[in-house]
C-alpha cells in the first residue's frame, strides 16, 4: 500500500511515546485476557455442564450430608437413568499448598454419569479391582509427575481420621473437550465408607443423576425434593448449570467485577491513546494543512490519523495477546486446583484483537474529525 | 498581458472578477478584497506587493482554492472554481495547484524524494513512473543527489527547492509562491528565484508570487500592488537598478 511509509514515518516520529502508548496497550490486553480467563474458568462449571444431569444435595447447605439410602428411591423416579454419588474430601498432598479436589465416588454409574471424563477400559478394571484405588486428571497428574502405580497419600481434616490415606494410582482420566477439568482425584466410596467414623457412615455429600430427556428436568427435579419432603434430610435438586451457577455466586458476583474492571481498562485505554493521537494530531497541523493544499481529500487526513491509531492498537494489543499466550499457561499451572481449568481460547484471542481495533478507531476518530475539519488556511497561518 | 480592469478576455488563463473578501473579527467587519479583477496570460510570472494585512496572501489562498470568496469569480483555464465543493475543490488543487510557502512545509519525517512524491500518490502512476517524475523533479531544482535526505539535514535554500519540485512534479497548471525567499539569505533566495524563472522561460509555467522584496519581484515579468482591496498595476523596475539603488 502506497500510503503505508507515510502512516509508518509518522507513527515513528515520536519513539519514547510510541513505545509507551504500545506499551500501555499491550499492558491492559494482558490484563484483559486474565479477566477473560478467569471469568471463563468460574463460569466454566455452567458452561460444562451436561444438560441431562440434575445435582440433588441436602436442602439445607451441600455442607449437610444426605443418606445414601435415598440412592434407589431416585433411582426409581420415572425419567431417572442413572444415579451416582459423591463425597468431599477436602484434602491435601504431602504439603498443604498442594491442594486439588478429590472426590468419592461410586464406581458403578459414575463412566455413565460423567461419559466426557475418559478412562482408558484396562485403567478402569484394574480401579475397580483395587479397594485402594485411585483415578487422577491428566493435569493433576502432570503437576506431580505421578505416572499408574504410584502410592498417593493424601490427608484430610474433615472426617475425623487421623493420619494419611494411602491410595494405589490406577488410571488417569482425560476430557473429550479442552474446558473439561482434568485436575480430579476419584477414589472408591467403599474405602471411604470402611474408615469414616460412624456418624459418617451411609451419609454421602451429593446425588448425580441423569435423566433420559432434558426437557424432563425439571419434572424429575420436583418428583426427587417431593419424594424427601418432610423428612430428616429433605433434598434439592437443580440441574448441573443452575448448581455451577448458584456455586460461583457464593463467591460474589465475579462476572459484575470482571466487567467493572474491564470496563474501567478500557476507557482508561481509550483516554491515553485518544490523548496521544490528539497531541499528535496538534504537533503536526500544519502538516496535515499541507496534505489538504496539495489535493489530499479530508477523508484521506482522516484515513492516516485512524490507520495511525489502529497501528498502535494492533501492534500493542498483539503484543499483549501473545504475552498472554505464554503467562495464562504458567498462570494456570500456578492456580492448579484452586480453579477449573483456566484457558486462553481462540474465540477470547479473537474478542480481544475486537477490543483493540475498537479502541484505535474510537481514540483516533476526535483526533481524526478534528484533522479533517482543519481549514488549510487557519492551519497553515499557525506555522 | 496582465490585465486589472477586468477588460481581460476568455483566453486568460485565469480570470478573476468583482472579487470580494470580507472577514468578521469580533463585531468588527474587515473589508480585505474589494471588486478586484485579475486576467493573467498562460506562461505569465506575476508578482503581488503591498503593505502587510493588504490581502496578498487572502488573494493567493482564493486563486489556488484554499479559501472561498464572499462574492464574484474566479475561473482558471475554463474551471470556476468558486462555487466548487470541498472535495471538488480539492481535486481541482490536486490537478492545477503547485503550492510553495514560505515557511517550506516539508514533511520532517520524509525525505526529499518522498516529500516530492507525495502530490503523485495520489494519481493512478505506477510506482516506476513516480519515481521518474519524481527524480526529474528533483533534477529541475539540482537536488538529485539529495533525494535520500532528511529536511533536518538540507539547508533553507535546499528545503525551498525541495518545495518547488514538490510543486511541479504533477505538472501544474500554475504555481503559487507565498513569500518564497522570505526565510532565505540572499544567496539561498538568488538560487531559488533562478530556478522560478527558468521554470517560466524554460518550462512555459505560470507564476503568481507573493512578496515584500522588491529584489525578487523585480524578477517577475509584471508586478501588481495591492493598495485598499484592489490591485493596481505597479511599476516595474529592473533588478540592476534595484540593485543599484539598494548599494
Amino acid at each position: 500500500m502506497k500510503f503505508a511509509r507515510i502512516i509508518w514515518a509518522n507513527l515513528l516520529r515520536k519513539r519514547v511515546r510510541l513505545l509507551l502508548t504500545i506499551g500501555s496497550f499491550a499492558i491492559a490486553l494482558l490484563l484483559f485476557a486474565f479477566l477473560a480467563v478467569v471469568g471463563d474458568a468460574f463460569s466454566r462449571g455452567a458452561d460444562v455442564a451436561g444438560a441431562d444431569r440434575l445435582i440433588t444435595i441436602n436442602r439445607t447447605s451441600i455442607i449437610n450430608l444426605i443418606p445414601l439410602s435415598y440412592r434407589d428411591k431416585i433411582q426409581r423416579v420415572p425419567g431417572v437413568t442413572y444415579v451416582t454419588h459423591n463425597n468431599w474430601f477436602g484434602g491435601t498432598y504431602i504439603e498443604e499448598k498442594n491442594f486439588f479436589p478429590q472426590f468419592v465416588i461410586d464406581p458403578e454409574n459414575q463412566r455413565q454419569v460423567f461419559p466426557e471424563l475418559l478412562v482408558p477400559d484396562d485403567q478402569w478394571s484394574a480401579f475397580l479391582k483395587d479397594r485402594q484405588g485411585a483415578v487422577v486428571g491428566a493435569k493433576t497428574a502432570q503437576r506431580f509427575h505421578w505416572k499408574i502405580g504410584d502410592r498417593i497419600p493424601i490427608t484430610t481434616t474433615l472426617y475425623g481420621v487421623s493420619g494419611a490415606w494411602e491410595f494405589n494410582l490406577d488410571g488417569i482420566y482425560h476430557g473429550k473437550r479442552p474446558q473439561d477439568d482434568e485436575t480430579q482425584f476419584w477414589f472408591q466410596w467403599d474405602y471411604f465408607e470402611e474408615r469414616v467414623p460412624q456418624a459418617v457412615k451411609g451419609q454421602i455429600g451429593w446425588y448425580v443423576l441423569r435423566v433420559q430427556n432434558p426437557d424432563d428436568a425439571p419434572r424429575v427435579a420436583k418428583a426427587i425434593d417431593e419424594e424427601f419432603a418432610n423428612s430428616p434430610n429433605e433434598t434439592k435438586t437443580e440441574t448441573e448449570s443452575t448448581f455451577a451457577a448458584n456455586w460461583v455466586k457464593q463467591f460474589g458476583n465475579i462476572k459484575f467485577l470482571i466487567i467493572s474492571i474491564g470496563t474501567v481498562v478500557f476507557f482508561t485505554l481509550l483516554l491515553v491513546t485518544g490523548n496521544t493521537m490528539a497531541i499528535s494530531v496538534r504537533e503536526r497541523t500544519s502538516e496535515l494543512a499541507v496534505f489538504k493544499a496539495i489535493g489530499y481529500s479530508d477523508r484521506s487526513v482522516l484515513f492516516f490519523v485512524l490507520a495511525e491509531s489502529l497501528a498502535i492498537a494492533l501492534i500493542g494489543g498483539g503484543i499483549g495477546l501473545i504475552l498472554a499466550r505464554i503467562l495464562i499457561p504458567i498462570l494456570a499451572d500456578l492456580l492448579n486446583g484452586l480453579l477449573p481449568s483456566i484457558i486462553l481460547s481462540p474465540g477470547m484471542l479473537l474478542f480481544g484483537l475486537g477490543v483493540a481495533i475498537l479502541t484505535g478507531i474510537l481514540s483516533g476518530l476526535l483526533p481524526g474529525l478534528g484533522a479533517m475539519r482543519l481549514r488549510v488556511v487557519n492551519a497553515l497561518r499557525r506555522v | 498581458m496582465v490585465k486589472v480592469d477586468g477588460s481581460g478576455g476568455q483566453s486568460s488563463l485565469i480570470q478573476v472578477r468583482d472579487l470580494d473578501k470580507t472577514y468578521r473579527r469580533g463585531g468588527e467587519v474587515i473589508d480585505v478584497l474589494q471588486g478586484l479583477n485579475l486576467d493573467v496570460e498562460a506562461g505569465e510570472f506575476v508578482a503581488f506587493m503591498g503593505p502587510s494585512g493588504s490581502g496578498k496572501s487572502t488573494l493567493l489562498n482564493l486563486l489556488g482554492g484554499l479559501d472561498v470568496p464572499t462574492r464574484g469569480h474566479i475561473t482558471v483555464a475554463g474551471d470556476e472554481i468558486t462555487h466548487m465543493s470541498g472535495g471538488k475543490l480539492t481535486e481541482w488543487r490536486a490537478r492545477h495547484v503547485g503550492f510553495i510557502f514560505q515557511m517550506y512545509n516539508l514533511i520532517p519525517v520524509l525525505t526529499a524524494f518522498q516529500n516530492v512524491e507525495l502530490p503523485l500518490l495520489l494519481t493512478k502512476l505506477s510506482k516506476a513512473e513516480r519515481r521518474s517524475h519524481v527524480e526529474t523533479a528533483l533534477g529541475v531544482v539540482g537536488l538529485t543527489d539529495r533525494m535520500h535526505h532528511f529536511p533536518r539535514q538540507l539547508s533553507g535554500g535546499q528545503e525551498q527547492r525541495v518545495t518547488i519540485a514538490r510543486a511541479i512534479v504533477s505538472d501544474p497548471t500554475f504555481l503559487l509562491c507565498d513569500e518564497p525567499t522570505g526565510d532565505l539569505d540572499r544567496k539561498s533566495a538568488d538560487d531559488v528565484m533562478a530556478i522560478i524563472e527558468e521554470l517560466v522561460g524554460k518550462h512555459h509555467k505560470t507564476v503568481l508570487m507573493v512578496t515584500h522584496d522588491p529584489l525578487v519581484a523585480a524578477r517577475a515579468s509584471s508586478i501588481l500592488h495591492l493598495e485598499k482591496g484592489v490591485l493596481v498595476e505597479g511599476k516595474h523596475t529592473s533588478q540592476a537598478t534595484l540593485a543599484g539603488g539598494a548599494a
